[in-house]
């Protein structure tokens, strides 16, 4: 019986691809009885479960490349999602000795956390750098379906950690 | 131990710590990104050409990802036209009753708008060229309010065309590549917009915010602005052209004024990109911070018909200048102290002098009272006048150099 190997493939650029498709097609004009498409921000889910599957070094690299992605698709100032998926992962990271192993509900409180930690990072990096500081309700309409994601952060940690024998 | 006995096979550095180095080297590379980030300021050269390869490749491969997204909203709305059919064609017949009312009178006006500019000589603007597009994707954050549209520069979109639909104004390009193109939506927080209030002429920037309803700030003058009031792009600064139609005012639950946008009336799907040339584009940068004084300096030398028609015209001043003071010493003590209050400029001849056939009033009919008199309309130059010898005017052009223009700058009618 062959063992299953869960390398860097599986955990870091598979849901890397996932999240940039899903990101392409979440952008697309349409409004479905009315409403259009949400915006969340996928790659949000990477940069909390990544650090709680296990330290890597790949994979802070590969998230500042999605934000960087995120910036150029949608016309950001380069470096802004960088940087705020980039503190998730840090703050996740220094952390991960207290979320590891705890519930749901708390990995969702400390989920929550760290997306408004990233979007007052950018609340005020905009704010800063555009003559006109953004809506706080448009903010909060991004922020809520971000948040909604989160199941796929669970998912992604439920499936993937102790996935390497190397490091259970 | 010898370097070659490993002396680090031992040496395990924690992995947590060597993902902590990434993550502050990542941090440090965006911040760095961010500080260097030109995008609102250099125009088409800070939207660079990683963003406008980005986009040329985003375009296509958004137009495949999101086609099973397009047909479901094609359907919906299929089934949605279907549910509300009939109250929608009760509130068209309304309108169309309305609209009937008005094109007549919108004819009329425009008939006598068209005669009244005609008479004022208005300088109206020319039809703008128009390229039509069709939106790829967009995004909708509080951050970044944009759309890619699949038309470029092969079609002559440049940075700055605004961008309408069939209710109004949309937005503006602010990058293109050969066949994308991205527009900056007016909500967007770099979004400012110079406007007017239709009923008041009152004059206003809109401001997006991230928000559905851009922000209408430095409104002067007390009751310029009203719920309700229908907002234009005012044409001020020459990126918009004057009159399109951006939607109406109200006020936000902050306090503030903000504006309804027509634009949102549908979906924002297809658009007409505007390929608008203002003044101020067709401007170069270094012709405005010349100095103003420069174009004098490069006057071309006249030619030489001119030059003979100014050298002409000096003798004939200064032949008629003698006679003149000539014949004003001989002249009696009362005609002088007529001639004393009469100012600086040389008298006209009394004498006919050989002008050309085509002036108006032949010299000798002229009174001899006019010698203490003289136009006001042919002053004398300010310059110095060159020496002239009395040689006759005809050998002068051959004879004499032409004088600098400066010394001797022609008088009005100098070339008759």
């Amino acid at each position: 019986m062959a063992v299953r190997v869960v390398g860097p493939l599986q955990w870091i650029v598979y849901p890397s691809l996932i999240a940039i498709a899903a990101t392409v097609i979440l952008a697309t004009p349409v409004k479905l009885f009315g409403l259009t498409l949400p915006e969340p921000v996928l790659p949000m889910v990477l940069a909390f479960s990544w650090p709680l599957i296990r330290p890597s070094v790949l994979a802070p690299m590969v998230l500042v490349g999605l934000g960087l992605l995120l910036d150029i698709f949608w016309g950001g100032a380069l470096g802004l999602w960088g940087l705020a998926l980039s503190a998730v992962y840090g703050v996740v990271l220094l952390s991960r000795s207290f979320l590891l192993g705890q519930e749901t509900s708390v990995l969702f409180v400390w989920y929550a956390a760290c997306t408004l930690m990233a979007f007052v990072l950018a609340y005020l990096i905009v704010t800063v750098s555009s003559p006109t500081a953004p809506s706080v309700l448009a903010m909060i309409a991004q922020i809520v379906p971000t948040l909604l994601v989160f199941p796929l952060a669970h998912i992604m940690i439920e499936r993937f950690d102790d996935g390497d024998v190397r490091f259970r | 131990m010898a370097f070659r006995d490993g002396p680090f096979e031992n040496l395990k550095v924690p992995l947590v710590w060597t993902a902590a180095v990434v993550v502050v080297a990542a941090v440090v590379a965006s911040v760095l990104l961010l500080l260097n980030d030109h995008r609102a300021t250099d125009g088409q050269a800070g939207y660079g050409a990683t963003r406008s390869t980005a986009d040329a490749v985003a375009g296509p491969v958004g137009g495949v990802f999101a086609a099973p997204v397009r047909w479901a909203g094609a359907a919906s709305d299929y089934v949605g036209g279907y549910f509300f059919a009939v109250a929608e064609n009760r509130k068209l017949k309304a309108q169309l009753a309305d609209f009937q009312q008005q094109r007549d009178q919108v004819i009329a006006l425009k008939n006598v708008n068209a005669r009244y500019e005609v008479m004022l000589g208005v300088r109206t603007e020319p039809p703008v060229p128009m390229a039509t597009a069709r939106s790829i994707s967009e995004s909708r954050g509080p951050f970044n309010r944009a759309r890619l549209l699949d038309v470029g520069s092969a079609k002559g979109v440049t940075v700055g065309n605004p961008v309408i639909n069939e209710h109004g104004l949309v937005g503006r390009i602010i990058g293109t590549s050969t066949h994308v193109s991205r527009m900056l939506h007016l909500t967007d927080v770099a979004s400012q917009t110079p406007v007017l209030i239709a009923r008041s002429d009152a004059r206003a920037i809109l401001k997006g915010d991230g928000s559905g309803n851009p922000r209408l700030e430095f409104v002067r003058g007390v009751g310029a602005i009203e719920v309700g009031d229908r907002v234009l792009t005012s044409g001020d600064g020459g990126g918009f052209p004057r009159g399109l139609p951006i939607g109406v005012a109200a006020k936000g639950i902050d306090g503030s004024w903000r504006v309804k946008l027509f634009s949102d009336r549908g979906a924002i799907d297809y658009v007409r990109v505007m390929l608008f040339q203002d003044f101020g584009q067709l401007l170069e940068s270094d012709d405005l911070n010349a100095a103003p004084l420069a174009g004098l300096i490069t006057a071309p030398p006249p030619t030489a018909a001119q030059a003979a028609a100014i050298s002409d015209a000096a003798a004939r001043r200064a032949s008629i200048s003698a006679e003149a003071t000539a014949r004003n010493r001989g002249a009696t003590p009362a005609r002088v102290t007529a001639a004393a209050p009469t100012p600086a400029p040389a008298p006209p001849p009394v004498v006919p002098a050989p002008r050309p056939a085509t002036t108006a009033t032949p010299p000798a009919t002229r009174p001899a009272t006019t010698a203490t008199t003289p136009s006001p309309a042919r002053p004398r130059p300010a310059g110095p006048r060159p020496y002239q010898p009395t040689s006759p005017p005809a050998a002068a052009p051959a004879t004499t150099p032409p004088p600098p223009a400066a010394s001797a700058p022609p008088t009005p009618g100098a070339g008759q």
